[in-house]
């Protein structure tokens, strides 16, 4: 390989940075005098996008054993869950001396699996680690716009957390209705037995979360406008870069929506006001709740559950289009087509929200519109596909793990994409709405395949957090058993759900038209505690590379060309020690002319050359 | 830093994006839901036209203390603060009274979700105005207890609670105006 050495690169910056008389102001480092300043309440975002990671990793752990342990119940009906009863407590009910899962708590933990893995896990776990990290580095920054407001953005997410954690122990057990949280069930205190106190502290944990995701997307976009390097233009931004700077925005304008619906539920909890309510009995007794429409939440839900189904995936899809263009040794492929279809996805993303609810009684002449813009996105989203492929073609590939999962990405994301253009169409709609077909096709789309990407970018970018490489051997079996594993617990559920099979039941025994499906819910089960354990197999090589890991001997181990790349190994906060690198060409000069294998944005044009035309 | 805006600045713009897609959510529930029938019409109370015109003039007055810094007038720059910072208070005891005059015409916050719609989005609009007096108070302390002296740093602090002002003055005006052409 035709490297850039360090010592080059060092002099690089030197002659040719751009000097913000970094040390004159000597902030650089008087944040990190002690262990709480550095470690627990730091202001340096590549501190905070760890805390961010390893937080996500803590709450997938738990979100993935509950869906392992609701999976039992569905394959398994007959068998005894005695034995969680040490960790479930009142929660496994015996029978015969047969243990099973209370039917109420089977509710609470797909809610809670559901709340957890979107929010906690694929919103701050993965837009929070990655462009916490990457932003300020790959645009030669410092740090973020505001350290101090990054450092609440994580706390308030910690806090989050905390409180949602809290709910998992209440007595009456945690909220139940849905990780939508629908009204009636999450306005009526007494609807189900998680919709007290347990809901109480659902509004209370996600209303901190918005608070989190503002302050962070306020961040990223201040830092992405007005904080780039010199010689650092739009068009020569990676596109992790545009896809981080997309999604806040989308986040920004979306998630306040959800927090208007809140405040109306906490209005119709808490105060007695009728927006989401009318006309209800509950245990024989008509309620004072009138004149309101339970509809309204879902407009309100849905205007930010749409969008956020995007906060989720373009972060995923900005960091695969990198880990596939550097491990591919190629240009990505389409750069502006790329950066359109981000933008086309997130304008988008915003008009098709009633496609969650085309069999909630709203317009259907109103639903043609948003079964018109909904096929629309395929066209962007297949944009992205091909020059994905485009870009993996002819290339030199390396096949190591973070390359596997970002081309596991892409599979993952064609699979999933496909049958989203059924569930499209408001008339299939009718027969496929709340079957396991919505619930496959979103696992695969934005639930597998943002786990790919978040692995892609863990695999790629450990070295620049920890100093260290993570193990192949474990990484390769981790991506062969997750991919092959997704395929066997997700591909099923699309017979289940062609056949009607609804989601979201804990019991089938009462329906001839879904008997005869044990089997395949036996194997989906099976599937399932196979694929949790593989994953427990990449959160030990995670922990065991922190500290033992290869080390990383050199700035650019992957030949990339982006500035995170030119930092020190073990960067301070400031990142850059003395003058800040200045860019002088796009992101992706691979293979570029016979003289060098890459040249990074640092490296001038030589004479003659002329920048890539992209 | 080599760009116009100041960051923080900026990032105060974009916030404003934010809470502007809030109560966009609320109006637009209101318009939806006021659309689907069985909404009760009632005379807006003439409170929120009198906290109207004295949320305008503390635009004014706080105006009028940032130009009085600018150019050295410190008694005008400080006097014109405590004014502001009274006007603002006025304001929401003015809001409270509004609600009482609902209260008073039967619109009660349980009753048809017209009046609950009214007294959400103008309480929660009260909310903000909290969070721009607190921003006045902060403003207050630093005039009486710094030296005074017009620095950057205390140009930019003073434009970014003027410009929070402003903005939540704005809000009203427009969330005003909706319910009084939606009613």
């Amino acid at each position: 390989m035709a490297h850039v050495g360090t010592h080059e690169e060092n002099v690089l910056i030197k002659e040719h940075g751009w000097d913000d008389h970094f040390h004159d102001h000597h902030h650089g480092d008087k944040y990190q005098s002690n262990f709480i300043t550095h470690y627990i309440f730091s202001q340096d975002h590549k501190i905070i996008a760890r805390q961010f990671l390893i937080t996500g990793i803590f709450w997938a752990i738990i979100g993935a054993a509950m869906s392992v342990v609701f999976r039992l119940q569905l394959g398994f009906p007959e068998e005894s869950l005695a034995w969680l009863k040490p960790v479930l407590g009142k929660w496994i009910v015996i029978n015969d001396g047969v243990g099973s899962l209370a039917p109420e708590f089977y509710y609470a933990l797909v809610t809670m699996h559901g709340t957890i893995i979107v929010f906690f896990v694929l919103t701050a776990g993965l837009s929070g680690t990655f462009s916490n990290l990457l932003i300020p580095l790959q645009l030669g920054a410092r740090d973020m716009a505001s350290p101090f407001l990054n450092m609440l953005s994580y706390w308030f997410f910690f806090l989050a957390g905390v409180v949602m954690f809290y709910s998992l122990f209440l007595s009456t057990g945690p909220f139940a209705g849905g990780w939508t949280a629908y009204p009636p069930l999450s306005a009526l205190p007494q609807a189900s037995s998680g919709s007290g106190s347990g809901m109480t502290l659902w509004l209370v944990s996600l209303t901190f979360f918005v608070v989190s995701v503002l302050l962070g997307g306020v961040n990223y976009i201040t830092t992405v406008l007005n904080l780039r390097t010199k010689g650092m233009t739009l068009w020569r931004m990676p596109l992790t870069i545009w896809a981080f700077f997309v999604t806040a925005i989308l986040g920004l304008l979306s998630f306040p929506v959800l927090v208007s619906g809140f405040f109306m539920l906490m209005c119709d909890r808490g105060l007695g006001t009728s927006f989401f309510l009318s006309e209800i009995f509950i245990q024989g007794q008509a309620l004072e709740y009138i004149g309101g429409s339970p509809v309204l939440y879902q407009h309100l839900f849905w205007f930010l559950g749409h969008p956020e189904v995007y906060i989720i995936i373009l972060p995923a899809m900005g960091l695969v289009s990198e880990v596939l263009s550097v491990h591919a040794r190629k240009p990505i492929f389409g750069y502006k087509a790329m950066v359109y279809s981000i933008l086309a996805i997130g304008f988008l993303s915003f008009i098709v929200w009633a496609h969650h609810m085309f069999m909630s009684g709203v317009n259907p002449f109103i639903s043609n519109f948003f079964v018109l813009f909904t096929l629309i996105i395929a066209v962007p989203s297949a944009v992205k596909v091909f020059n994905w492929i485009t870009t993996l073609w002819g290339g030199n590939i390396r096949l190591n793990t973070p390359m596997l999962f970002a081309i596991g990405f892409v599979s993952m994301f064609i699979s999933g994409g496909l049958t989203g253009i059924f569930l499209g169409n408001s008339a299939i709609d009718i027969q496929q709405h709340d079957t396991y077909f919505v619930v496959a096709h979103f696992h695969i789309v934005m639930g597998v395949a943002a786990f790919f990407g978040m692995f892609a970018g863990v695999y790629h970018w450990f070295p620049k957090m920890f100093g260290r490489f993570m193990d192949e051997t474990m990484g390769k079996i981790h991506f062969w058993g997750t991919m092959i594993g997704a395929y066997l617990i997700f591909w099923p559920m699309h017979y289940l759900g062609l056949a009607g099979v609804p989601r979201r039941y804990y019991s089938f025994n009462t329906f001839d038209a879904f008997q005869g499906f044990e089997s395949m819910n036996k194997f989906i089960t099976i599937a399932a505690i196979i694929v949790f354990f593989v994953q427990l197999l990449f959160v030990i090589n995670f922990f065991y590379s922190i500290f033992k890991g290869k080390k990383q001997t050199t700035k650019n181990p992957w030949g990339a060309t982006t500035l995170e790349w030119t930092t020190p190994i073990e960067a301070g906060h400031g990142n850059w020690p003395g003058k800040l690198p200045v860019v002088h060409r796009w992101a992706y000069d691979y293979n570029k002319d016979d003289s060098r294998e890459f040249a990074a944005q640092i490296e001038p044009l030589a004479e003659g050359e002329e920048e890539s035309d992209h | 830093m080599r760009n116009k805006i100041h960051a923080q600045k900026f990032a105060l713009y974009i916030s404003f994006a934010s809470i502007v897609m809030m109560f966009i959510a609320f109006t637009s529930a209101y318009i939806v839901k006021q659309a689907a029938g069985n909404w009760l019409e009632f005379a807006i109370p003439n409170m929120f036209y009198i906290s109207t015109v004295v949320i305008l003039l503390s635009s004014i007055t706080l105006h009028s203390s940032y130009k009085s810094f600018l150019a050295g007038k410190e008694g005008m720059y400080k006097t014109l603060l405590i004014v502001s910072f009274i006007l603002g208070i006025a304001f929401l005891i003015l809001q409270y009274y509004g609600w009482q005059d609902m209260f008073a015409v039967g619109v009660d916050l349980k009753g048809n979700v017209s009046g609950s719609f009214v007294y959400l989005i103008t309480g929660v609009h009260a909310l903000h105005i909290v969070g721009g007096i607190a921003a006045i108070i902060v403003a207050i302390v630093h005039a009486f207890t710094l030296r005074f002296r017009v620095t950057e740093k205390r140009k930019l602090r003073f434009e970014l609670t003027l410009h929070y002002w402003h903005f939540v003055d704005f809000l009203w005006l427009y969330l005003f105006g909706f319910i009084l052409l939606y009613r």
